[in-house]
């Protein structure tokens, strides 16, 4: 099992040898490394406090209940306990959550814990706090919940018939649903020699599972009434938007603050049920209070990745195999509170026609509860299960029409002579040449020699499949997006922050506002402001992690939908920038010149072209913070420069659901080959690659790692990661033990390649990458398709997920999805 | 609800003796990270399935929480604390930098002890022994590609 990396052909910007000036570019060593494997980083779970108590959530064993009654009284009785917190008692000392979604989802009560009813198996209903991990548990055994079952819906389709309602106040199982409709779909229908349709295909339920449970240890200060919530939340500007009015304060009373985290992958971006909760109680209790979900809690009640059905996929195709566009019912089963999730309903709108020049798109989208966990970003998040469908539907399509699926993405891909495109509804992709990426993973494939290796397998008795999953990766949202969802939202562009300053005996100190979880952040930010200080990045000391104290955030401050490169890292330069003007113009001042006349180079401000008139960076740092009497009365400097980092976006067109609603896409063209044995369904991916083009790369190494993880996440859900659930609504796949995620024996060779196609609209010219697309999930979909159908004939992969079992029953009737297609030839 | 029963123990964590008395059913992951205090090794499952709370037990890998503290009593642990010495780091270690083989480091603990106990049983393991000898840990950052040749290269 090798890894090859080739370098393009065709390089962008950077040619084969070259080694390009400065730091950025380079895989500089990982600052955060040296802590991380001795063990010295510090997760949420591992801060302790004074006289902390342990909480531990009494849950639902019930998909869909009344509570009757919560009787907590032995409970409080066991030696040990500090207190409780039950659903009455939430509802009184906090409101619920605000809903995204217009109604009927706008009036959904959403509280920290189960008021009323129960609406999933693991919602909470009380929680318990004891001086143990172990009491706490033992006394939420003694919680007695007395619960009234009502019937329940699990299936998305089923609950929009409303006949088992979950939530009263929405009076309606549908949270949010719109038509999308772009270009003319009708007329392309018309004009169409073929008309392909698909019944039905289905995105399986799985998530990323971060290894790190969420969690977090909360103070009250009654002095202050403020919280500090040491926590591993993703996204703490949005979380404190949600948790704030809930508790009835101000945004700053609540300060979040995290350093390591054991990966997010979106999971932790909707956390603030469990912290509301857990503050809730720190200030009942006048105690420290500390949470650390279990791997079955998170499994079974904290987020799942979304899942969605697509109905009646109508696709018009001239006779060349070119494709007009496609039109689909989508329907998005949320779960029991769709929290974030209505987002979701827009966000797969930022690559309508994926890859493809597909000009008449018609989506009617429909987003329903059900009574399974509630469902939160997820690696690829939304765009993910719409790209699948544009990759099902080109393989679909060209297998039932005899084209090969390589030239007819070929045919239909954006070109890269279009770049900047614009797409139907007004997104602009930035840069990229799909074509050519898919030519380098064909090569590293080694594609040329296919008709060899199928014979080779057919010789063994198997069949032979090979596919491709081309997606988009698209980054830096513009959260003017959720207008289109609800006009009332008052969200918009977006932001991050960055400080960088320069400190007495000349340390340079970055503080960001993200919230890190393994990308790297102190690295390719020292990489960045070492390039414009002229140090280097050992010279550059970033803060780990995040707290809402240093003043470093803003509202859409996180780590999330695959950003950093540009918000992150283009608040770095800014702050970095103004820092470099302000040590030119104090240097000026020493010496009795101009700025223009310094320049920063080895850790020195110099006069240019006199090296002797240097002042070392702890020379600024001192006069400035330390020495600065007979400084000129005008200088204006403070050598603590906080920049917020702002992409340059419109709100869209809220009439016709039109605008950039991102900024920057990266691209990923996955090509996997597998063998299946007929006799058992059990397949094995037997060679995979995978290209990336995330414009300028400021750390190969780091890229390359994204890559190799969100192959490795997305081949895990293409063929063993599913949630499913049983008939009562229990999770059948509660844990590690009954949900299989690839260990290192599962993981086939991989092979990857890049091209930078720099994009023109950041600040460095990168893009953020980090989510993948689910290009996995695509290619071994596709492969799967080609080893098992010919052309009119053999089964259709409708599902994301196809366990062995699965491609068994694919193989016993084939006639059961055959009957999925139809052609229709004009 | 039953008295819980407590019991002295002690144990050698990285050559440093302790003695502590723990209730009798106190996992030893949890003796280690709360009691203890060193907070390197990690928990990421119910199930025994992670390997984030991996340590060597008289030499062996053990996964720490499926077991109690009490049958560590008078044992010699080793955890990722213990890998460095003064500050240096140790070639395995190191690799994992080099590398690339951590992202947000939390089954990096678990993952360098599994590496450490097969380097010992095996000074030049091929890629599917290193594969095997990694496969109680589960990574969900980096598809285990750097992981492994991270391994590699500290064995060479």
């Amino acid at each position: 099992m090798t890894e090859t990396t080739v370098t393009p052909e065709r390089p962008l910007v950077v040619e084969e040898g070259d080694v390009k000036p400065g730091f950025i570019g380079q895989s500089v060593p990982r600052k955060e490394d040296k802590r991380l494997v001795q063990g010295e980083g510090v997760f949420f779970d591992d801060v302790k406090r004074h006289e902390m108590g342990y909480v531990h959530f009494v849950r639902s064993p019930y998909a869909h209940a009344r509570i009757k009654s919560v009787d907590v009284s032995k409970a409080l009785e066991l030696d040990g306990v500090y207190g409780t917190l039950t659903g009455d008692e939430v509802a009184i000392l906090s409101d619920p959550f605000f809903e995204l979604s217009t109604p009927p989802g706008a009036n959904i009560k959403d509280y920290a814990l189960a008021v009323g009813r129960v609406r999933h198996v693991g919602d909470p209903v009380a929680a318990v706090v004891a001086r143990t991990r172990e009491l706490a548990r033992d006394a939420a055994e003694l919680v007695e919940v007395e619960y009234g079952p009502l019937p329940h819906v699990l299936d998305g389709e089923e609950s929009l018939k409303d006949e088992i309602v979950l939530h009263e106040d929405a009076g309606s199982n549908t949270v949010w649903s719109g038509v999308f409709d772009w270009g003319d779909f009708d007329a392309a229908l018309a004009d169409a020699d073929h008309v392909v349709r698909i019944e039905r295909l289905h995105f399986d339920r799985f998530s990323s599972t971060p290894l790190e449970c969420s969690g977090c240890l909360v103070e009250f200060n009654r002095g202050t009434g403020q919280w500090t919530i040491h926590g591993n939340h993703q996204m703490p500007g949005v979380g404190a938007i949600w948790m704030a009015p809930a508790l009835r304060v101000g945004i700053d009373k609540l300060r979040f603050v995290s350093q390591d985290i054991g990966g997010g992958f979106g999971n932790k971006i909707t956390l603030h049920p469990q912290y509301t909760a857990c503050c809730l109680l720190a200030r009942k209790l006048n105690r420290p209070v500390q949470w650390t979900e279990w791997r079955t809690d998170q499994h079974t009640a904290n987020t799942h990745g979304n899942e969605r059905t697509f109905l009646d996929v109508t696709v018009p195709v001239k006779a060349d195999g070119t494709m007009l566009g496609f039109a689909v019912r989508a329907i998005d089963d949320c779960g029991a509170f769709p929290r974030y999730e209505p987002l979701g309903c827009i966000i797969w709108a930022q690559v309508t026609p994926g890859c493809y020049r597909w000009r008449n798109v018609r989506v009617d989208f429909t987003q329903v509860c059900t009574n399974k966990s509630p469902v939160a970003p997820n690696r690829g998040y939304s765009r993910m299960q719409h790209l699948w469908l544009t990759e099902r539907i080109i393989d679909i399509v060209a297998g039932e029409l005899g084209l090969d699926p390589i030239e007819t993405r070929k045919k239909n891909y954006v070109k890269h002579e279009e770049f900047p495109y614009e797409t139907p509804n007004g997104c602009v992709y930035d840069s990229g040449d799909y074509a050519r990426c898919l030519d380098m993973v064909l090569d590293l494939i080694g594609y040329d020699s296919l008709e060899e290796k199928r014979r080779d397998a057919e010789s063994r008795g198997k069949l032979f499949g090979i596919g491709i999953g081309s997606t988009l990766d698209s980054g830096t949202n513009n959260f003017g997006q959720s207008m289109i969802l609800n006009p009332e939202l008052q969200f918009s562009g977006n932001n991050e922050v960055a400080t960088v300053k320069l400190d007495i005996f000349g340390e340079i100190v970055v503080t960001l506002g993200t919230v890190p979880q393994g990308q790297g952040h102190e690295t390719t930010s020292a990489q960045v402001v070492a390039e414009i200080l002229g140090c280097t990045p050992d010279d550059v000391n970033v803060r780990a992690g995040h707290d809402t104290y240093w003043n470093s955030n803003a509202g859409f401050s996180g780590t999330y939908a695959s950003q950093f490169a540009v918000t992150g890292l283009g608040a770095v330069k800014g702050a970095a920038d103004k820092l470099a003007g302000e040590m030119k113009q104090l240097a000026a001042a020493v010496f009795g010149s101009s700025p223009d006349d310094i320049e920063l180079v080895e850790s020195q401000a110099r006069i240019k072209g006199n090296p002797e008139a240097a002042l070392p960076f702890m020379a600024l740092g001192a006069i400035l913070n330390a020495n600065n009497a007979g400084l000129p009365p005008d200088l204006d400097v403070t050598l603590n420069v906080r920049y917020v980092y702002r992409p340059l976006f419109e709100k869209p067109d809220l009439e016709r659901k039109f605008g950039n609603l991102t900024l920057t896409y990266a691209t990923q063209i996955h090509a996997c080959a597998l063998e299946i044995d007929p006799e058992t369904g059990v397949y094995e991916i037997v060679d995979y690659a995978a290209v990336d083009d995330c414009g300028n790369r400021i750390h190969p190494q780091i890229v390359e790692g994204q890559v190799h993880g969100a192959t490795a996440q997305a081949l895990g859900a293409a063929t063993h990661e599913i949630f499913t659930y049983d008939e009562d609504g229990n999770l059948l796949t509660p844990n590690f033990y009954d949900y299989h995620v690839p260990h290192a024996l599962d993981m086939p060779p991989m092979k990857t390649g890049f091209i930078e196609s720099e994009s023109p609209f950041t600040p460095l010219g990168a893009k953020g990458m980090g989510e993948g697309g689910g290009a996995g999930i695509h290619a071994v979909c596709a492969a799967l398709q080609n080893a098992l159908g010919r052309r009119g004939e053999g089964p259709i992969v409708w599902r994301s997920c196809n366990p062995y079992e699965g491609v068994w029953d694919l193989l016993q009737k084939p006639e059961d999805t055959r009957k999925l297609v139809s052609v229709e030839t004009r | 609800m039953e008295a819980v029963s407590r019991k002295t123990i002690t144990v050698d964590v990285n050559g440093e003796q302790y003695e502590r008395e723990v209730d009798a059913r106190r996992l030893l992951i949890h003796f280690i990270r709360d009691d203890l205090d060193l907070t390197g090794s990690h928990i990421g499952c119910d199930t025994g399935n992670c390997g984030a709370c991996s340590v060597l037990l008289d030499g062996t890998l053990v996964k720490s929480c499926m077991m109690l503290a009490v049958q560590a009593d008078g044992a010699k642990i080793e955890t990722v604390e213990g890998l460095a010495s003064e500050g240096e780091l140790n070639g395995l270690q190191q690799a994992f930098s080099d590398h690339h083989a951590l992202q947000c480091g939390y089954c990096t603990p678990g993952m360098l002890m599994s590496a450490t106990a097969l380097l010992r049983e095996n000074k030049s393991p091929g890629e599917d022994e290193i594969r095997k000898g990694i496969q109680g840990n589960i990574c969900r950052c980096t598809g285990y590609v750097n992981i492994v040749e991270a391994i590699k290269a500290a064995a060479e």
